[in-house]
């Protein structure tokens, strides 16, 4: 197997970028990505959606053109559609395009596989018409598919109120937007503000995004303090509580959109044995990385979300940082030269400022622990459909941690690989123990980190010979 | 329940049809399959290994594991993660996949 010199996982703000600078000094990288086309969730289908009306997605999607179309200029090997169900320390690769498995070995490699949304397991979370209101934005871009009837949106942070506005541009009918944000958290973030100031830009979108939800009248709740899903075999109808007040209301509705936030999506790196500290600000698991975004595990990167969140403008700069790193490590540049030099204080000062809105927004939209910890008859984990209750059962037995926790209740071991349910388990057992989240841990990986059959695994010994 | 948003220049999209079930759906060319299926009014698209409760897709990028469905005889596909294709054939998955198919 000849080495390529870098291979970047995802397409993606991040992937991209440190694709299009890795190419820049010389570099033929190989960008695999899932998807079918490039931009990752947020510039998803920017080259193909039917929402060509800009005002509908806003000129934040449409920035994702000028990326997409550097990636496909022809100096990246850009494999769409391919999904990676191995990535050993030793940076081999293990892929799957369609029935066709294939090995790569990478001298180099940046993951940018980006953030996923946080859990939110409310009761009845599972049912049919219960979505994120992040795949309802990828129906959205994708498709310009839409709720049917009045929507319901719940639950906190910036992709909720943008999506509510995206709504509103294109005519779907909203029938009430729940927020879980406490009155205390405006409080909370304030501390944070002056250096928020410092990416006005960003502050000024989502004050004009606020802005346009009060005046186009929708019904928005805040301090909503409960929320249940409820029907039989998909959703009926939508039930809470507000702060203060014991009393519950209701809507009917076919269509529950939750989020409360987004999390890096830290698959690879757990499954490459990396170090992962707890982000007690952002409520998530980080990868140890040093100052060219390299973990533990050399000639490894990550960049963007999947670090930690920073939002697609600061993930195009980790990329393009990344890239740097990539080109500096594979010897193409030299760091000592006083252009790479400045290129690099450049992107670092950029990336300082843009990122300095985000302490105030973590701490602004950041999940209050009810929403974090749900009731003992909610479902945590969606696959093995294993309850909170059965989790803080098998800690008051003396269960420490997420790995004992799956022999004992299968939690964690259905096809989603514990995406879905590992950040609340380890939640709910580090507040059951009294112990932090470092102690508690999280699931060990092990690959296949994508479902593949024997027989396409045998065909890749024999793609070998 | 979805459906599709009337939009004024889409007319020279191109439409392909599906077999769901042995029923004829139409789609849009560049659709996931997940997108199609609820855009033609699908609300569940398996029922689960464990209690047989019905499940639809519900994070559309491939990491909730919620849509897997049998596409052209092969269990277990991500729906979110399949472009469609015209005659695509496809049916909702019950319980596990079997050793067999």
């Amino acid at each position: 197997m000849t080495p390529h010199d870098l291979v970047i996982l995802g397409a993606g703000p991040a992937g991209m970028a440190a694709a299009i600078t890795a190419a820049k000094y010389g570099i033929r990288p190989v960008v695999i990505d899932e998807q079918p086309t490039p931009g990752g969730q947020i510039y998803r289908s920017v080259e193909s959606t039917p929402i060509l009306d800009p005002k509908v997605l806003g000129e934040d999607y449409w920035d994702g053109k000028s990326l997409v179309e550097a990636l496909r200029d022809g100096t990246i090997d850009y494999r769409p559609g391919t999904s990676v169900w191995q990535l050993t320390p030793q940076r081999k690769i293990g892929s799957l395009q369609g029935d066709s498995v294939s090995m790569l070995h990478a001298r180099y490699v940046i993951l940018a596989t980006g953030a996923m949304e946080r859990p939110f397991p409310i009761p009845g979370w599972t049912l049919p018409g219960v979505m994120t209101a992040g795949s309802a934005q990828i129906l959205l871009k994708s498709s310009g598919v839409i709720p049917e009837s009045p929507v319901v949106l719940a639950g906190s942070g910036p992709l909720l109120l943008l999506l509510a506005v995206q709504y509103l541009r294109a005519g779907v009918p909203i029938a009430a937007l729940l927020e879980t944000t406490s009155r205390g958290q405006y409080r909370q973030a304030l501390p944070w503000l002056p250096k928020a100031l410092r990416n006005l830009a960003t502050l000024t979108k989502g004050l004009g995004l606020i802005n346009e939800l009060r005046q186009s009248g929708v019904r928005h709740v805040r301090n909503v303090s409960a929320l249940h899903a409820e029907g039989d075999s998909s959703l009926n109808r939508v039930s809470w509580q507000c702060e203060g007040s014991r009393e519950w209301q209701q809507l009917e509705t076919s269509n529950l959109l939750l989020h409360q936030g987004v999390v890096p999506n830290t698959q690879m790196t757990r499954a490459l044995g990396c170090h992962h500290n707890w982000d007690s600000r952002q409520l998530a698991w980080h990868p140890r990385r040093d100052d060219w975004l390299v973990t533990d595990i050399e000639n490894i990167a990550v960049a963007g979300d999947s670090g930690g969140i920073i939002g697609a403008a600061a993930s195009a700069l980790e990329g393009r940082l990344a890239g740097l790193g990539a080109a500096i490590a594979l010897g193409n540049i030299n760091n000592s030269d006083a252009s790479i030099r400045s290129e690099e204080k450049k992107v670092r000062r950029q990336l300082d400022k843009e990122t300095s809105v985000r302490p105030f927004l973590d701490i602004l939209y950041r999940p209050a622990a009810k929403w974090r910890l749900p009731i003992n008859d909610t479902i945590v984990c969606r696959c093995e459909e294993v309850r909170a209750g059965e989790i803080r059962e098998i800690a008051a037995m003396g269960c420490q941690g997420p790995n004992q926790a799956k022999s004992f209740t299968r939690c964690g071991m259905g096809p989603c690989q514990g995406r879905m349910c590992g950040l609340t388990v380890s939640e709910i057992l580090s507040d059951a123990n009294q112990q932090s989240m470092e102690e508690t841990g999280y699931y060990r990986l092990r690959p296949p980190l994508k479902p593949i059959t024997l027989g396409q695994l045998a065909k890749a010994s024999e793609n070998k010979k | 329940m979805f459906t599709r948003l009337l939009l004024p220049e889409t007319s020279g999209e191109k439409q392909v049809t599906l077999i769901f079930e042995g029923r004829k759906l139409s789609a849009r060319e560049g659709d996931s399959l997940a997108a199609a299926l609820l855009a033609n009014g699908l609300t569940a698209c398996r029922t689960t290994p464990v209690s047989g409760s019905p499940r639809a897709p519900y994070c559309m990028m491939g990491v909730c594991f919620e849509c897997l469905m049998d596409v052209e005889g092969i269990p277990n596909v991500q729906a979110c993660q399949v472009p469609v294709h015209d005659g695509m054939k496809v049916r909702r998955q019950q319980g596990a996949r079997s050793l067999d198919s």
